[in-house]
This record gives C-alpha cells, structure tokens and sequence, in this order.
C-alpha cells in the first residue's frame, strides 16, 4: 500500500543543501511513498525556541502544524527538526487547547527520514554501490530526542561496498548548538576541533550525519583545517546519490 | 566583575587547564561508564531517585519539621536561615558563642554559596580547610571550580609547587603520597586543635535527625568528632524520609560522581555526644538555609531541587570541558550551575550561563536524577527574552527573520536574494568571510548554497 507521506524540507536543507531534500524524496519513493511537499512550510520555529523567544516560537510551529496536518505521515530529513516538532511543540501549546490537539495530532505522524525508511517502511536501500569508508556522528538532538542510533547504521550497512568505521566520542557534541556556535565562536571552535580531530583520526573518506547543521560544523572545520574528509548527509548515499559533490564541493 | 566571554576566553587560552580538566573529568566519564553498566537496571535507579526527591520536593514544610523534632530530640539544636547572610550570622554566633579560635571545616557547597569562608575570616576566626582540595584553594587563594573536585583545574605539578612554597615541611619526593603525606603533616594538628567542626550536609534523614556526609580523605570524621562543637549548613532540599532512601541515593551519588561503588567514608551524625559515648562532640547545631530554594519551587525550577551535588553534568558537558568551572562565575558550575546561578545572583548579570550551552541533553542523561536540565536552560533563556535582557541585535535578527517566516511566500523571495548574496563571498565551493556570521567563518569555511533552494528547483521540476 502506497503511503502519501509530506516531505518538510527544513530551513537548512531549503537554503543551504537541497540535495538532501531530492535524497529524501528519493528514498521515500523507492520505499514505496508517494511524496508531497506543502507549500506553507517554512522553519519548524527551533531557532525562535531555542533563543527564548517563545511568541515567535509558537507562531512558526502553529505555521508548521497547519501545513503538516493533512498528511498520512510528515518525514523530516533532520533530528533537530523533527525533534523540535515531536518533543516540543506539545510544550508550546501546553495551554492553548484548540492548538494542542492539532499539535499532538502532527506529532504522532512526523518522523526523521531514516527512522522512517527503517522502522515504519522496513526498507533497505537495495543496489547501492559505493567503495569508500565511512565514520557516522550521533547528531545530539536525533540521538537523545528521538533515538535514532541503529536506524541509520542498519540502512548504510545495505550499500555495497561501504565500511563503516567507529567515530571515537561519535556520541559527544560538536558544538554547533545552533546560535550557540555564532554567540560563542572561540568555546564552539574548540569543541568541532576536537571533533574534527577525531574524525581524521579515523581515517575515513566519509563523515556521515543527520543533522545539516552539524555537518555543515564538521565540514567547515575539516575544510578549514586542510582535511581531505568528505561530508554527506547519510540519506544522500542512502539514496544512491553518494557519487554526487559532498558538502563544499561545486556539482 | 568580567565578563562570561572574557573568562571563557581566559581559559581557552590556559593548556594548563585544559590538560588538568581533561584528566579529572575524562577519568571521571570512563569510571562513571563502567559503574553504570555494572549497575542492575540503573534507568529505574533513576527514576526512583528521581521520585523519591520529587515526593520530598512536594512535601518539604512536614519533612523539614519531621527532621527538626528529631534532630532536637537527639540532642541537637535546629535553626532555619531565610538567606545566606542569616545562615553565615547564625554560624558565626554559635562559633562566638564558643569562644572559637579556629575552626575546621569539611568541603560543603552550600558553604561556598552563603560565603561561608568570607564570613569567618571577617569575624577573625580562623579556619582550616580539611578536604585536600579545599585545603589546596586556601593555600592558593582561589574559588573551587568543580562541585566535587574543588581544586580540578590545578595539575599535581602545580599542587606540587604550591605545597613546596606554603607548607612547613614539604615534600621531597616528587610523588603523589609524599604530597599527600605533606598535607597531612599541615592538617592533622589544626584539625585536632580546632575548637568548632563545620560541615555541609549530603542527606538529612528526616525520620531519625541524622546528617550523612560523604568523603573519600576521612576529613569530615576528623573535623567533626574530636571538636566541642558541631555546625552543620544544609540545603533545605538534602531531606530524605528515612535511611533506606538515603541509600538510594548513596549508590546514585557514589557511582555519577566518581565511578565508585561506595565513598571511602560514609557517616551519618545523629545528635552530639550521649553519656557513655567515647567520643563526639558536646553540641550539635543544624542549620537549615533556604535562600532562594522554596522561591525556585514556586517559580518551575522544582526539578533543579532534585540535584544531589555528584557532577556528572559539568564532568559530561562539551563546554565545561573547554573552559572549567571558573569561566561560569558562580558557586556552582556547569549545567547544573548554569540552572543555579541566575537564581542566586540575578538573571541579568549571569544570562550568558543559558546560553552557554549547545543544548546536546548530555548532562540530563546522565543526571542520576534526571533532571531536565536543558529544559531548565531553555526557560531561563525565555525569562531573559520576556525580560528584555537580550541583546538587541539578537532581538531585531530573530523578529525579522521570524517576521519574513511567518510569509511563506515573502520567505521564498528573501531565500532566493539570500542564496544570490551569499553565493557571490563562495570560492571553490566554500565561504571563509561572512560579514554579519564573523563568529561561524572565524573559525570555519562556509560551504556555498546551492544555486537554487530546495523549494525553487522541486517546484521547477514539478511544472516540467
């Protein structure tokens, strides 16, 4: 049975990197979805959530819930996203019964993308081929929020030919944090350094993530510091589009 | 006083400290691990630990008066301080009280956070510090940096210095015993001299009166017995109902703070001396401090009472791990101290605290009682919102940029302008000057969006 599920792109992947976005879709078709992407959506709000501004806050998760609400299922190609919409907007609307409701009704139904593909479909990327070694850092929010570990390391163990290597502390922030990473530089700086440090140490081709924030962190400071490591979001191999440019290289 | 970012930038710069962080908190982390996976089911430790602060939490005023009865009824005496002046006054009288010369005083918290140690100096008492870390932050003049470990931004190289210049007879073996055995030599006749012991309290038992402590040195049970007087401050949220829950929470605190099954030295005091007790001291005094605790239940901080002092937060946060405890500028650092703070020392002089914090959730998974620490951030960082203590670039850049999401349509526009703009700074794919994002390419490139949005290049396909 087909399932017409709704594709929220978020922010990030709109702006800075649409090809986890068309990954997504990609995936989703071939485990059998038929995918929308609605028109009213713009930014879960987390931004406006996590800076305190709560009016703001509420007023894009409303946004968000009225542009979900009438799909089978809304599949979000980040953790923070979609733990941003599972876990707080029922927080947001604590005291707004006709917003609550609608809220809860979103939240039971949105899913981060791998989380998906693995336990609601119980797909597997089926010929995939991609020689290279990869190492896979645990994105904070998707991990303690929504608990997705397993999911994506069972989907990338389908593509033939990719190794996955063990990232030392891949459980450990890379502080990015959203504006943390602006309002704090120097304290954020020495804490990607670390990890992009232990991301060498490796001595994987691939750094491999769900979150785009976190990638872009990583990435940045793997280019910055002369590293020959390349960084996909891991729904773009999933996808087969693992030949493609990685972050900061020119298609 | 300095700023969050001047300190945090201080110590960024000190290898020094990173290295002595490092090693105390990483060791830490790794026999926290192994304790816990050694550990039947410690999820529902959790989570009885959690229950059984918040039933106590929700019912302080009767177990509060439950442990005054029986504490007065062992023999002790019982005060209830408002604020950390009132607590340090009621201390200080009692010392007076006692023609105390000196006192010893056994490593509390809740000591640093009423000024303890500043109040005796004032009213000429002299006090020893008998933990051996404390004793190192006296001989150097410093504040603690760490809950548990007060002296662990020093390295034993440093402590080794220190020692050689201060102590009578010190060490001359470059080991870690002979420094230890220095300290001993310093320590062991002040405390026995002392004339008043002071200590913190890690559980009052409601049902019984007794005031447990926990140490590893032995130092709380050399300070406290052989002197005449006995002062304990305690949190008023250190009450459990009875020993069994005591030892729950023992096992939560040993295993998050250290990685040990158990402390070296775990002691509960019920009352002073009896007649026909060997040892112990003739009174016993009980200080109950508040200041701020019962305003922290009434205004959604409940939660943050459940905190049994073990560190594992700090021990397990990103950021403390870079910058040490001195960076937070309170009593207390870390998540937890990051929650604490503002509550003590004003919200508009500590907001950085908030926001200091990448929101991972580390430290409430590993909290032993689960407190929703990021939760608690959050809702400070909302407080400083409403309050307008947010700086006003902050608060002009969300509005408009919240402004223009809240326009799905005008968003899709001011994208589109957006992705043209930054695209022009690109070389090669990356981005390593932003103006107005100076803090993200300072230290790392940029990578160069894509031409086109997701949104303009799906709904060009999808008219094809």
């Amino acid at each position: 049975m087909t399932k017409n599920v709704a594709l929220f792109v978020t922010c990030l992947v709109d702006i800075m990197r649409p090809r986890i976005g068309f990954a997504a879709i990609r995936a989703l078709e071939s485990a059998g979805c038929d995918v929308v992407v609605p028109q009213g959506q713009t930014c879960c709000g987390q931004p406006a959530l996590n800076s305190g501004d709560r009016d703001h806050a509420v007023a894009l998760a409303k946004q968000t819930t009225a542009a979900l609400e009438p799909y089978e299922a809304i599949i979000v190609p980040s953790g923070s996203c979609a733990g941003t919409i599972r876990c707080h907007y029922p927080e947001l609307f604590e005291h707004d019964a006709a917003w609550l409701p609608r809220a809860q009704a979103v939240v039971a139904k949105t899913f981060e993308v791998m989380a998906y593909l693995d336990e609601v479909c119980g797909w597997q990327p089926d010929g995939v081929t991609l020689p290279a070694t990869a190492t896979y850092h645990d994105s904070c929010s998707g991990l303690r929020e929504l608990g997705i570990k397993a999911q994506p390391r069972r989907l990338l163990d389908a593509i033939d030919g990719l190794s996955l290597t063990p990232l030392a502390g891949a459980e450990t922030c890379c502080g990015f944090g959203g504006t943390f990473c602006v309002k704090y530089p120097a304290i954020s700086n020495a804490i990607v350094g670390e990890k992009a440090a232990a991301i060498d140490a490796t001595g994987a081709d691939l750094l491999l993530a769900g979150d785009l924030g976190c990638l872009m962190n990583m990435a940045g400071k793997l280019h910055r510091d002369g590293s020959k490591v390349r960084a996909f979001h891991a729904i773009e191999l999933i996808a087969g589009m693992g030949d493609g440019p990685a972050i900061g290289e020119e298609a | 006083m300095s700023s969050f970012t001047t300190r945090a930038d201080a110590a960024l710069a000190d290898p020094i400290l990173k290295i002595a962080v490092e090693r105390t908190a990483g060791t830490a982390q790794a026999k926290r691990a192994i304790a816990i996976d050694a550990f039947p089911d410690f999820e529902a430790a959790r989570t009885r630990a959690a229950a059984i602060k918040d039933h106590v939490i929700a019912h302080l005023g009767p177990y509060l008066e439950q442990f005054e009865a029986s504490a007065i009824a062992a023999g002790a005496q019982v005060y209830w301080a408002q604020t950390a002046d009132e607590a340090c006054r009621i201390v200080i009288a009692i010392c007076k009280a006692a023609g105390a010369k000196t006192v010893a005083r056994s490593k509390s918290m809740l000591g640093e956070e009423i000024g303890l140690p500043h109040a005796l100096e004032e009213a000429g008492i002299g006090r020893v510090e008998t933990d051996l870390a404390e004793h190192i932050i006296q001989l150097a003049d410093e504040r603690p940096s760490h809950i548990i470990w007060p002296a662990m931004h020093k390295t034993s190289e440093q402590v080794s210095a220190l020692f050689k210049a201060k102590h009578r007879t010190p060490h001359q073996e470059e080991t870690i015993a002979a420094m230890a055995q220095s300290a001993r030599r310093e320590l062991r006749g002040a405390m026995l001299g002392a004339d008043v012991g002071i200590s913190g309290a890690n559980f009052l038992i409601a049902d019984s009166g007794a005031v447990c402590t926990v140490t590893n040195e032995g130092n709380a049970e050399l300070s406290l017995v052989p002197p005449r007087v006995h002062i304990v401050t305690a949190g008023i949220e250190k009450i459990v109902p009875s020993m069994p829950h005591a030892i729950h929470m023992l096992r939560m605190l040993a295993r998050s703070a250290t990685g040990a099954a158990l402390t070296q030295y775990t002691t509960f005091y019920t009352g002073p001396r009896r007649p026909g007790d060997r040892d112990g001291p003739e009174e016993m005094h009980i200080v109950l401090v508040d200041n701020g605790r019962t305003k922290m239940r009434e205004e959604g901080l409940a939660e943050m009472l459940r905190c049994i002092r073990c560190g594992a937060c700090m021990n397990h946060c990103v950021v403390f791990r870079q910058i040490g405890g001195h960076a937070y500028g309170g009593t207390y650092p870390g998540p937890m101290g990051a929650v604490l703070t503002p509550t003590l020392d004003g919200l508009a002089a500590t907001r950085d605290l908030a926001h200091a914090c990448t929101l991972n959730g580390m430290c409430q998974q590993v909290c032993p009682v689960k407190i929703p620490l990021p939760t608690l951030l959050r809702g400070w960082r909302e407080k400083s919102w409403r309050e307008g203590l947010e700086p006003t670039s902050m608060r002009a850049g969300l509005g408009l940029w919240a402004w223009v999401a809240t326009r799905p349509a005008l968003y899709r526009l001011g994208t589109a302008i957006a992705i043209r703009a930054i695209r022009l700074l690109g070389r090669k794919g990356w981005i390593a000057r932003l103006p107005l994002a100076g803090g993200w390419t300072q230290y790392r490139d940029l990578p160069k969006p894509a031409a086109q949005s997701f949104m303009a290049q799906y709904h060009q396909e999808q008219r094809k």
